[in-house]
């Protein structure tokens, strides 16, 4: 088992060589942000300054940009992310009740990950599959649609043992 | 070519329903049964129809097929493919059928912005091609000066799909004015209205279209470099437009010395990181600046500076797909489709309690009637209509009496219907006015950017207010309040996101005044939605 300052380092390094491929100009800066959260899971105050440092900015911009991107978190979500969406099509279809249960289910409270770090429930806006409406996203590709508030425990269900997103 | 050929839906509404798993499920039976040779299978965009399953279909026999299980897809090789008997318990009926079936699409559908999707494979560059694909950038290349492209653009009368209806040829010609040593154009692909999912679709079923029109707009202004904006949340449209332009740049479509011309275009795709606020065109542009997507004040406009302060010309991606058939065909040709101020056809997304959710093209100065009732097969479960909102989250809440109103871009100065992005919501009885009132204004507070005080303070002024209705705790005078927020908001704030804050919360507040009144008289919801604190006491117990 990798000890966790070296897999800090792999993937600081990994990062660097995203930013290099892609060139290290202010104008990038979301593109490198957008790896970042994908290599760590969140963006911490030392991940921020490594960026400023790499692209040549100053942090503040760099947490600006953090903080005004629903995208990016600056604290650690759950392993398994869920996004309800609460857009118009799906909020009228009933996506308030299914995000609802969820919240039940899992005893927790939006944006925050459960005890055991596994899930973490977001509310989010149209995520464009509205014929399909109410829908949930699990991680980035699983998508749910037409969900009733009593499909909700067989999806928790299938996430349960997954280790890593 | 093989005899037989089974043509799947796997846009990203059929993928929900399980398309992709019963893609590889499919193609696991043909090797079982030995039908490589007879049987293609063609992975395509959306059909343009919802069921409640994923939409196939069988050629030569023209059989369409809903599958919600692998065991239907089981029983169509069994039955179908091998022993050639239509599945019939399966198979959709051509008359519930009307927007896909080829003969009766002339009379009720007009595609020109969904001319491939649902027909090719947008992974396939040769089968755009097939369809005439790039033969517009060949015209334009080859036999057009860049000032007859602006005329060809400006006589069709286009008009931006985005929302806005801004004449795009105009625009064209105002980036083509200015001299710069370098200009850009932009495609808006950051498609975040709640209720839209037109461009996703267009995106994952022609990306070559889109791609098409941006070299095209290209040559026309001067501009070099293009850049495609897509939300982070659309992967498969994402990996379409990525695969789209490699295969264009492969086939010298892109790059340097295009098709021998010596015009040279190179486009880079970036991607968004969630803020509504970057659909508006300046967010976008700082977005791609690597900055926080705040609008920035405006004069001067993207035309004459943009990104990176040059001239750059901005479109929706359903404008761009618009070009390329307008350059082949001619401006004549286009402006037979639609209305005198808008030509064309538009996409529209149906949602909300429609039988058939699901998009469609049609001509300019279709009513949202037709729209609900013909294109949408009416309401589930034969329930009453009660309200619409159209255009999306920043359209119009409208009741049953505007139904006949025709929609394009002047619909809205004359009957107060917004076209918008194409949105068509509708809604049955069993929802409640003041309620999604809230939910629309918590939208808005929440994407409202801070940067303007008008729009910040006044979405969260909009929301207290409906909260404190939807706890039956409402006064009368809140109404005025609320219609003086809409009037400040939309006179004072800096962009297109507060400015047409005004249009729901107005149209909603006075076509339905009469539920607002009656939230604060009557002591609990008429419409059975909103909680009100006197019986969410008695549920606090639990």
């Amino acid at each position: 088992m990798p000890d966790l300052c070296t897999t800090g380092e792999r993937l600081f390094k990994e990062l660097d060589q995203y930013i290099d491929s892609i060139g290290a100009e202010p104008d990038k800066l979301i593109s490198v942000l957008q790896k970042a959260q994908e290599l760590f899971g969140y963006l911490s105050s030392e991940v921020q300054q490594h960026i400023a440092e790499a692209l040549g900015i100053p942090v503040s911009q760099v947490y600006g940009v953090v903080t005004f991107y629903n995208f990016f978190s600056t604290k650690p979500k759950g392993k398994v992310q869920i996004k309800v969406c609460l857009g118009t099509a799906c909020y009228v279809k009933g996506g308030d009740r299914v995000l609802e249960r969820f919240l039940e289910e899992l005893g927790t409270k939006p944006e925050e990950p459960t005890k055991d770090g596994q899930f973490s429930i977001h509310a989010v806006r149209c995520l464009g599959a509205c014929s399909m409406a109410p829908v949930v996203l699990v991680g980035e590709k699983d998508f749910y649609g037409r969900v009733k508030p009593d499909m909700v425990p067989r999806i928790i269900d299938k996430y349960k043992e997954v280790k890593v997103q | 070519m093989k005899p037989m050929l089974v043509i799947v839906s796997v846009d990203s509404n059929s993928v929900l329903l399980g398309a992709k798993h019963f893609v590889n499920y499919l193609k696991e039976l043909i090797g079982k049964y030995n039908l490589q040779d007879t049987v293609d299978i063609l992975e395509t965009g959306t059909m343009g129809v919802y069921t409640q399953g994923v939409m196939m279909a069988v050629f030569p026999d023209d059989i369409y097929y809903s599958v919600r299980s692998v065991a239907d897809i089981e029983k169509i090789v069994t039955e179908h493919l091998l022993k050639g008997r239509p599945v019939l318990s399966l198979e959709i009926p051509k008359d519930k059928l009307k927007l896909v079936v080829e003969k009766e699409k002339i009379i009720t559908e007009t595609r020109i912005v969904l001319r491939n999707v649902g027909s090719i494979d947008p992974r396939n560059i040769d089968e755009y091609i097939a369809r005439d694909g790039y033969f517009a950038l060949n015209k334009v290349l080859s036999q057009m000066k860049p000032q007859q492209v602006l005329e060809y653009v400006k006589a069709s009368g286009l008009r931006g799909r985005g929302g806005a209806g801004f004449p795009t040829g105009l625009k064209w010609e105002f980036t083509a004015k200015v001299q710069a040593d370098q200009k850009y154009v932009v495609c808006n692909a950051d498609e975040g209205e709640p209720g839209t999912f037109k461009d996703r679709l267009i995106m994952e079923g022609d990306p070559h279209s889109v791609i098409e029109a941006m070299i095209i707009c290209g040559y026309a202004v001067g501009a070099t470099k293009g850049y495609i904006y897509i939300r982070g949340e659309y992967y498969g449209s994402v990996e379409n437009i990525q695969k789209a332009i490699k295969d264009a740049y492969e086939y010298g479509f892109l790059g340097k010395d295009i098709m021998g011309s010596g015009f040279n275009f190179d486009l880079t795709v970036r991607l968004g990181a969630g803020a509504y606020i970057c659909g508006e065109e300046t967010a976008l542009l700082e977005s791609i600046e690597g900055k926080s997507g705040r609008p920035r004040l405006k004069p001067p406009y993207p035309p004459t500076n943009g990104l990176f302060g040059k001239p750059t010309v901005i479109n929706n991606v359903e404008t761009f797909a618009n070009v390329p058939p307008i350059i082949l065909k001619g401006p004549d040709w286009f402006k037979s489709f639609g209305t005198a101020g808008s030509p064309g056809t538009k996409v529209y997304s149906l949602v909300g309690n429609v039988v058939r959710r699901g998009i469609v093209e049609v001509p300019m100065g279709t009513t949202v009637r037709d729209l609900i009732y013909r294109f949408g097969g009416g309401l589930v479960g034969g329930k009453d209509l009660y309200m619409i909102q159209t255009g999306g989250t920043a359209g119009t809440f409208i009741g049953t009496d505007k139904l006949d109103v025709p929609l394009d871009y002047d619909s809205f100065k004359n009957y107060g219907v917004s076209i918008g992005s194409g949105v068509i919501l509708a809604m049955s009885d069993d929802i409640c006015p003041v309620d999604v009132a809230l939910n629309t204004m918590q939208f808005f507070a929440h994407e409202s950017c801070g940067k303007c005080t008008p729009c910040r303070e006044g979405t969260r002024l909009a929301v207290q207010i409906l909260e404190r209705m939807s706890r039956g705790q409402g006064k009368l005078e809140d109404l005025d309040t609320l219609k003086q927020i809409a009037y400040v908001t939309q006179e004072a704030s800096l962009c297109g996101l507060g400015q047409s804050i005004n249009v729901p919360l107005l149209s909603i507040v006075e076509n339905f005044e009469k539920d607002f009144v009656e939230h604060i008289n009557a002591s609990s919801c008429p419409h059975n939605v909103c909680r009100f604190i006197k019986i969410q006491k008695s549920k606090t117990k639990v």
